[in-house]
Order: structure tokens, then C-alpha cells, then sequence
């Protein structure tokens, strides 16, 4: 942790974690104590009268169907982006790691997608499923499929998913490619004298070599689908229609700035700070020791 | 490659390169959809070939906005937008190397206990606290400028622990040597830490200039004038006046050019890039 050579005592030290403290103080833990007291009151419907109701509004939470409905629905979405995207790049990895011609060429051709925000991947994806105009509409209807997310929910989130996931796959590939360009040669090479095709030796050899990217890429991917897709959402569908795309994280967007209910979003926000210190916590334990065979 | 297979091979050069089409699809779309006029961008089936309008619309979206309305024109939010993602990036790695360098190289009353209020802010992420947050920036008068739209978002514990790996692994040798000839800490700071951490600095840079510039949830919530707003929350802006007024060429005009300048970044400093992102993740 600290220099064995290092310098002493005096004010300098405070003044150089200053800016950065003061910052966390301000912005990270008085708004963390404040939703935490929020989540404790309740507000009457004009602002005038704030009363202490303790865990009320966690009970009521907890008894909110929509509430309920809403966290299944991220886990279902995360689970649906995560499978997508990792596997999806897991695929073309494995391919551009076998190919030695243009392999860099093909990685720069699949990481850009990275770089672009989470907004614009939505507007790019509801342009072509516009249901008047869309080119990918379009060619649905030709096909005799009727293609309309702003009404149609399990659409609405299949969009969704596509857009999250296309957004995604670079961030996996590059991980995934590394991961497999790191592999020695001499193993690969002994199983090919051996007689092991090349799915073989995927799955015997790379696959469980490259276990701890996997495992770490999970976890990325999943606080990626909770907290990162709000752009997605807001751009393609306002988590609409009926709510069949509204992710926790959105739902504490549109409860606290649209509808207004101080209480139950800090109640939600607390929620959503659990979720995170417990997926540290695993990212700390388990992917730090990394998972090895 | 360990044997012949050119089947296997032909087949592997084929699929990656239909899943670039298929990857690139999206944005040709939205090129295309630039190159064309208003009025041929509302007529079904939309070309899925360039038409010649590509550099009127440039000119129109960039200068005079996206309609007659007041929005303001694109290049203003470009710029806009380039501030915003130069502040972060550059106030987060300044403020990291401060904090990393007293962290790692001081010995001071409470010093774990600002290393794990540093740790802790990686457990908050704007997302999950943004109502309280926004209530903070109010109170503090905030709202609307660039100080609202940049602070809460520049501590970051990834930047410090990442300057704190890379400050353990500078040899002790380089300190005794620059103590010797009569260097204080903050010219040991600036004249060898800072030189020697260069390329992990510009990794850094890299990630955050593109984490800066696609900032939308914060920047929404923070800005209701029309003088802060950046080409990454117009796009929005601009997606729900589609339905009145469907001016799809400058909408996908102005989503190439809120892309290009991250993207350009992501190509063009791609080893940094990498580096960055495999460094911060660790």
C-alpha cells in the first residue's frame, strides 16, 4: 500500500486528497445519506407536510406489483443482453483468434461500437424499426410480419435487447480476443499433434482458459444491462408500452423526476445501492482471486 | 494457424466479416438517411443507397440547427458537448494523481480512512442516486453550468486505483535519487511521476473522453437551457419532434456527428484505447 521510501507528516498530503474527498463528500456521500433518510419519509401529494413513516415505503415497495414486475424484468433483460453479447463475441473471437490474416484489421472493425453512447445506439436501432418508416419494418411487412414496438411490449423489449447488445459485443470481443491471443501457442499446437480439431480444442482447451475473462465479463455485463442502458430505454422506447420496458433504473428516473414520489424513489435508489455493494462485494471476492481450474 | 484447413479458414473469414456487415449495418443506415432530402426520407421503403445531399444538410444541420424552431445549431452542441467531455477527462485525472500520489507516497493521519471513502464511491454510481444528487446541485445553485454538469461526475475511485497500481510499481530508487539531489515532493510529483505515468495518463484520457462525451442521464437532468445542451441529449430532443416534424435527414445527419468524434477517438488510439480498458477494468 504504501512506499517503503516515502515522506513524512505534514499538510501537503491533505491538500492533495482535498479536491478529491471534497468532491466525494459533496456529491457522492451527503446525496447517499439524504436517500437513505429519504427513503424513511413521506410526503403529502402538494409538499407541505413531511412526515416519518420508517420502512414504510420499502414495505410498499415490496408489495408494488409494478415495483416487482419491474425488477424481474431487468433480471430478464440483463440475462437476455448478457447471453446475446457474450455470446455473440465469444463466436467471432474464437474466429478472428484462428485467422491470422487481418485479424487487427477485423478488431478495429468490431470495437467501434464502444465509443458510442447508449442514446445514439437506441436512435439507431428505432430508426430502423420506425413502424411508418423503418427500413427493417419495411422488409418485416414484406415478409408478412407486422412490426410495431410503440405498441407491442414483447417487441418494445426485444429492440431493446438488440440495441443493448449491439452496443455491447465490442466491449466482450475485445476482452474475449485478448483473453485468447494470450493463450501460449505450444498448448494449442500439442493438442493439434494429439488429433484435436479445432472445435475440440476450444472447448477442451480455450474455453476453460479463458474462464476468469468470462466470469469477469458476466459481472461487467450485467451492471452494464442495469445501469448503463437508461439511454437505450429513453431513446427507443420510455419504457413503454404499459411499462413492459421500464428497468429499475428508469423506473427511479420516471418515479422521481416525472412522478414526483421523493420517498419511493430514495427507496428505490437504496435498493439499487444494495444491488451494487453486492455485486462489488462478488466482483472483489471472486473475480480478484480469479476463477482458475 | 497450427494446420491447413483453408475450408475452416475460408468459412471463419466469412463469418466475421458478415458479422461486421451486420454490426455496420445500423450506421449505414443512418448515412444514407443523411445524404438525402427531407421529403425522400419520409417516402417508404427509405434508399438504402447514398443520395448527393450529404454536404447541404452537413451545412444546414451544422450552422442553422436542426429546424426552424429555436433549437441551437449543431455545431454549438458539438462544442458544447467537447467541453463537457474535456472537463471530466482532464479534472478526473488530475484529481486522481493528486489523491493516488499522497495516498501512495505519504505517511498521515487517515490515510486508509480517505482510501476507503475513495473505494466507496465506486458502490454509488450516478444512476442509483441521481434524485438526491440533483437535489444537492440545486441547493449548492448549480443548475445549468458547467460546474453542476462536471463535478459530481468527476471522483472516480477506477482513476485513483488505477494511478495508485501504477505508482507501486515506480521503483523506490527514483525517489532516493530525486531526494538526494534536493527535490521536494511536489517537483518529485511533477518532474518524474507525472513523465513516467505519460502513457497510462493518456489511456486514461482515452476512456474518459469517451465516457465524458456520452454522458446523457446527468446532463439531462442538470440542464434545462437550451445553451447547455449537448449534441449526445439533442438527439432525444430531437427524436420526439420526429413525429411532428419528420426531418430524418439532419436527425441521422446530427446522430453521425454526435458518433464520429468518440469513434474516431476509439480507432485512431486504439492501443491506448485497449490499454485504457483493460488497466481501469483491473
Amino acid at each position: 500500500m504504501l512506499k517503503r521510501v516515502h515522506f513524512g507528516t505534514s499538510w501537503l498530503p491533505f491538500a492533495l486528497v482535498a479536491p478529491q474527498i471534497l468532491i466525494t463528500l459533496v456529491f457522492f456521500m451527503w446525496p447517499a445519506a439524504q436517500a437513505m433518510f429519504q427513503s424513511l419519509l413521506v410526503q403529502d401529494a402538494f409538499g407541505l407536510k413531511t412526515e416519518f413513516v420508517w420502512f414504510d415505503n420499502f414495505k410498499e415497495l415490496l408489495n408494488d406489483e409494478i415495483y416487482l414486475q419491474s425488477f424481474y424484468r431487468t433480471a430478464f433483460f440483463s440475462t437476455l443482453v448478457a447471453f446475446f453479447s457474450l455470446s455473440i463475441a465469444l463466436v467471432l473471437a474464437a474466429l478472428a483468434d484462428r485467422v491470422i490474416k487481418g485479424a487487427t484489421f477485423y478488431r478495429t472493425m468490431l470495437i467501434w461500437p464502444y465509443a458510442v453512447a447508449p442514446v445514439l445506439a437506441g436512435a439507431l436501432w428505432v430508426f430502423m424499426f420506425n413502424p411508418s418508416l423503418g427500413i427493417i419494418t419495411y422488409t418485416l411487412d414484406l415478409l408478412g410480419y407486422d412490426w410495431n414496438h410503440k405498441l407491442n411490449g414483447g417487441q418494445a423489449m426485444s429492440l431493446v435487447v438488440m440495441a443493448a447488445t449491439w452496443k455491447q459485443i465490442s466491449y466482450n470481443f475485445l476482452f474475449f480476443f485478448a483473453a485468447m491471443q494470450s493463450i501460449p501457442k505450444p498448448l494449442i499446437e500439442a493438442a493439434a499433434i494429439d488429433g484435436a480439431g479445432p472445435a475440440r480444442r476450444f472447448w477442451t482447451i480455450i474455453f476453460p482458459l479463458i474462464t476468469p475473462t468470462t466470469f469477469f465479463l458476466l459481472v461487467v455485463n450485467i451492471v452494464y444491462a442495469f445501469f448503463d442502458t437508461f439511454g437505450i430505454i429513453h431513446a427507443v422506447t420510455e419504457g413503454g408500452p404499459a411499462n413492459a420496458t421500464t428497468t429499475l433504473v428508469y423506473k427511479v428516473y420516471n418515479d422521481g423526476f416525472i412522478g414526483l414520489d421523493l420517498g419511493g424513489s430514495a427507496a428505490q435508489s437504496v435498493v439499487l445501492m444494495v444491488i451494487v455493494i453486492f455485486i462489488t462485494v462478488i466482483q472483489f471476492r471472486y473475480i480478484e482471486k480469479k476463477v482458475d481450474y | 494457424m497450427i494446420e491447413k484447413r483453408p475450408i475452416t479458414t475460408f468459412i471463419s473469414h466469412f463469418v466475421i466479416i458478415v458479422g461486421i456487415i451486420i454490426i455496420a449495418f445500423p450506421v449505414w443506415i443512418t448515412f444514407v438517411a443523411a445524404t438525402h432530402d427531407a421529403i425522400r426520407m419520409t417516402q417508404s421503403p427509405i434508399p438504402i443507397w447514398p443520395g448527393d445531399q450529404f454536404f447541404i444538410n452537413l451545412k444546414a444541420t451544422l450552422w442553422d440547427g436542426i429546424s426552424e424552431s429555436d433549437t441551437r445549431p449543431v455545431a454549438f452542441m458539438l462544442l458544447n458537448s467537447l467541453i463537457m467531455a474535456m472537463i471530466i477527462a482532464l479534472g478526473k485525472i488530475s484529481v486522481s494523481l493528486l489523491s493516488a500520489f499522497a495516498i501512495v507516497y505519504f505517511r498521515f493521519p487517515f490515510r486508509m480512512g480517505f482510501f476507503w471513502m475513495i473505494f466507496l464511491t465506486l458502490m454509488l454510481p450516478v444512476e442509483v442516486r441521481i434524485l438526491p444528487t440533483y437535489e444537492v446541485v440545486a441547493k449548492l445553485g448549480m443548475l445549468n453550468s458547467y460546474a453542476g454538469l462536471t463535478l459530481p461526475l468527476i471522483a472516480s475511485a477506477t482513476a485513483t486505483f488505477m494511478f495508485r497500481q501504477v505508482f507501486l510499481t515506480v521503483p523506490d530508487e527514483l525517489l532516493e535519487a530525486s531526494r538526494i539531489d534536493g527535490a521536494g515532493p511536489m517537483r518529485f510529483f511533477f518532474d518524474i511521476l507525472i513523465p513516467v505515468s505519460r502513457t497510462n495518463i493518456a489511456a486514461l484520457f482515452v476512456i474518459l473522453f469517451i465516457y465524458g462525451w456520452n454522458q446523457y442521464l446527468w446532463p439531462l437532468l442538470i440542464t434545462n437551457d437550451q445553451s447547455m445542451v449537448t449534441v449526445v441529449m439533442g438527439i432525444k430532443e430531437m427524436l420526439e419532434s420526429a413525429e411532428q416534424a419528420p426531418v430524418w435527414n439532419k436527425i441521422m445527419m446530427t446522430t453521425l456527428l454526435a458518433m464520429i468524434p468518440p469513434i474516431i477517438v476509439v480507432v485512431f488510439m486504439q492501443k491506448m484505447f485497449v490499454k485504457g480498458l483493460t488497466e481501469t477494468e483491473k
